[in-house]
């Protein structure tokens, strides 16, 4: 009786889904397995270049803010370069461009600059790093000038200043502008399906061609995306909450 | 070299198309961003509410996927529409009009935030001052609002006109002949890729560069009277 019931029932909800309701959502339901698997490429993605594009950017944003001759110039070119055109560009012109010159196609290089993937890591951790160097040369220069003083008063070297001082007061003051800079990074994560990456959208994208649809890949990348950024902003401000616990109202 | 020369004309009229979608959508998006912000601020629920989710939604979304489902969906749901209703006919959006309307939309949410937080820095009391010296509701906007929300609005309103001259390159999945699109067939069809997308990194490069310049003149032009340390 119960085995007869089961299937019914579900065929009802197919049915259901698929003539009756505007979106399909069992179609949607029935590929998590793909849409699971976009997840993965755009987490990886994001939090892989996240991470280099930060350890990269760390040094570069220090030889902005102490001026240091040359070095700062070209920095500053490098940052404006991947600051002031688009990201899709940037991943184009890796991915596509550099298979022009005969050098790079025969070098050891190329079976990474072949694939996908590695490009768009490249493109990513370039652009991140521009954007982060920024905000972390901001974050630099606006550390009070007297905790530099009174640190060179204590005569400690200037790695000592920089590593005790400045930079964990840095790193601190520029957690919310790198909140942001995690969800700009998560939207713009959304051009690796250009280059046929299966990431969120680019899963929604083969869903939509394989089954001729208009909507529901599209909508079910939407609504994951949404559900990234809240789960990033929800962890900030947990952190934001801990590292700023000394600026926090006292409790009676 | 040569092959750049040869495809010039093509290039400089995706540059054009680029331009005119970021022109047409930044409009767009102001007049999106000044509604929203009414709404925002209105005494209305129902308009804080809309409005409130008209940003949540639109900022938590990528551009590119809001994008693709809006030209995708949009153009479905229009024509499902116009079959369910018998009032209008198989209707094709082109990829310019989709471009400006998606760009238009998602920055409109952006702009919303900028043009809120501007009006909000408007000391309360000169409004109040305004009322009290017998103006309309329409001349304390005119002669005391306006003035200083383009004043506060305008550093948000530069950062947020650069994302979306920069978000234009995407308009070429839909597959609008803008300039990324151009050169990418340029590119495609000499065997030069690399060289062309070089040139639109350097022409994306110059459109910055002349915003930077346009808008540190409105900058000046519209803190005449401020005082700066």
């Amino acid at each position: 009786m119960d085995e007869t019931r089961g299937p019914s029932l579900l065929d009802a909800i197919r049915d259901f889904s698929e003539n009756a309701s505007p979106l399909d959502f069992v179609l949607i339901a029935q590929h998590w397995e793909m849409f699971l698997t976009g997840i993965g490429y755009t987490v990886l993605l994001v939090a892989v270049s996240l991470v280099i594009g930060g350890a990269i950017s760390l040094p570069l944003a220090v030889a902005r803010a102490y001026r240091i001759r040359y070095v700062n110039q070209a920095i500053w070119a490098y940052v404006y370069l991947f600051r002031g055109t688009p990201l899709l560009v940037q991943l184009y012109i890796i991915y596509y461009g550099l298979g022009q010159f005969e050098p790079v196609r025969e070098s050891f290089l190329w079976p990474v600059l072949r694939e996908p993937l590695w490009c768009t890591l490249i493109a990513f951790v370039l652009n991140t790093a521009a954007y982060t160097t920024e905000i972390f040369r901001g974050a630099i220069e606006a550390v009070p000038h007297g905790e530099v003083e009174a640190a060179r008063a204590y005569g400690m070297s200037s790695w000592h200043r920089t590593t005790r001082i400045v930079l964990p007061n840095a790193l601190r003051r520029a957690l919310p502008a790198y909140s942001n800079e995690i969800i700009f990074m998560l939207h713009g994560s959304v051009v690796a399906s250009t280059v046929t990456i299966v990431d969120i959208l680019g899963a929604g994208r083969i869903l939509n061609s394989k089954y001729y649809l208009a909507y529901e890949g599209f909508l079910a990348a939407a609504v994951l995306y949404m559900l990234l950024v809240y789960l990033v902003t929800r962890g900030f401000r947990l952190w934001e909450w801990r590292w700023h616990a000394h600026l926090r109202p006292r409790e009676a | 070299m040569d092959a750049v020369i040869a495809y010039l004309p093509a290039i400089l009229q995706g540059t054009a198309i680029t331009i005119a979608v970021a022109l047409c959508s930044v409009v767009l998006a102001v007049f999106l961003g000044l509604l929203g912000a009414w709404g925002k601020i209105a005494d209305s629920r129902t308009a804080n509410t809309v409005t409130g989710a008209y940003t949540t939604l639109i900022r938590g979304v990528p551009d590119l996927v809001l994008m693709l489902l809006l030209f995708y969906g949009g153009q479905q749901l229009l024509n499902d529409l116009g079959f369910a209703t018998g009032w209008w006919g198989y209707v094709e959006i082109n990829h310019f009009t989709a471009g400006v309307f998606t760009i238009g939309f998602i920055y409109g949410a952006y702009m919303t935030e900028t043009f809120r937080g501007a009006y909000l820095a408007i000391p309360r009391g000169q409004i109040e001052a305004g009322i009290a010296c017998g103006m309309s509701g329409g001349i304390v906007f005119r002669r005391i609002v306006w003035p200083q929300l383009v004043r506060y609005a305008l550093p948000g309103f530069g950062n947020n006109w650069l994302v979306l001259l920069k978000t234009t390159a995407l308009v070429s999945v839909l597959g609008l002949h803008e300039l990324v699109w151009e050169s990418f067939t340029a590119g495609r069809s000499t065997r030069q890729l690399f060289t062309f997308f070089f040139v639109t990194l350097v022409i994306y490069l110059v459109l910055t560069a002349i915003s930077d310049v346009g808008l540190r003149w409105l900058d000046r032009r519209y803190s005449a009277g401020v005082r700066r340390a």
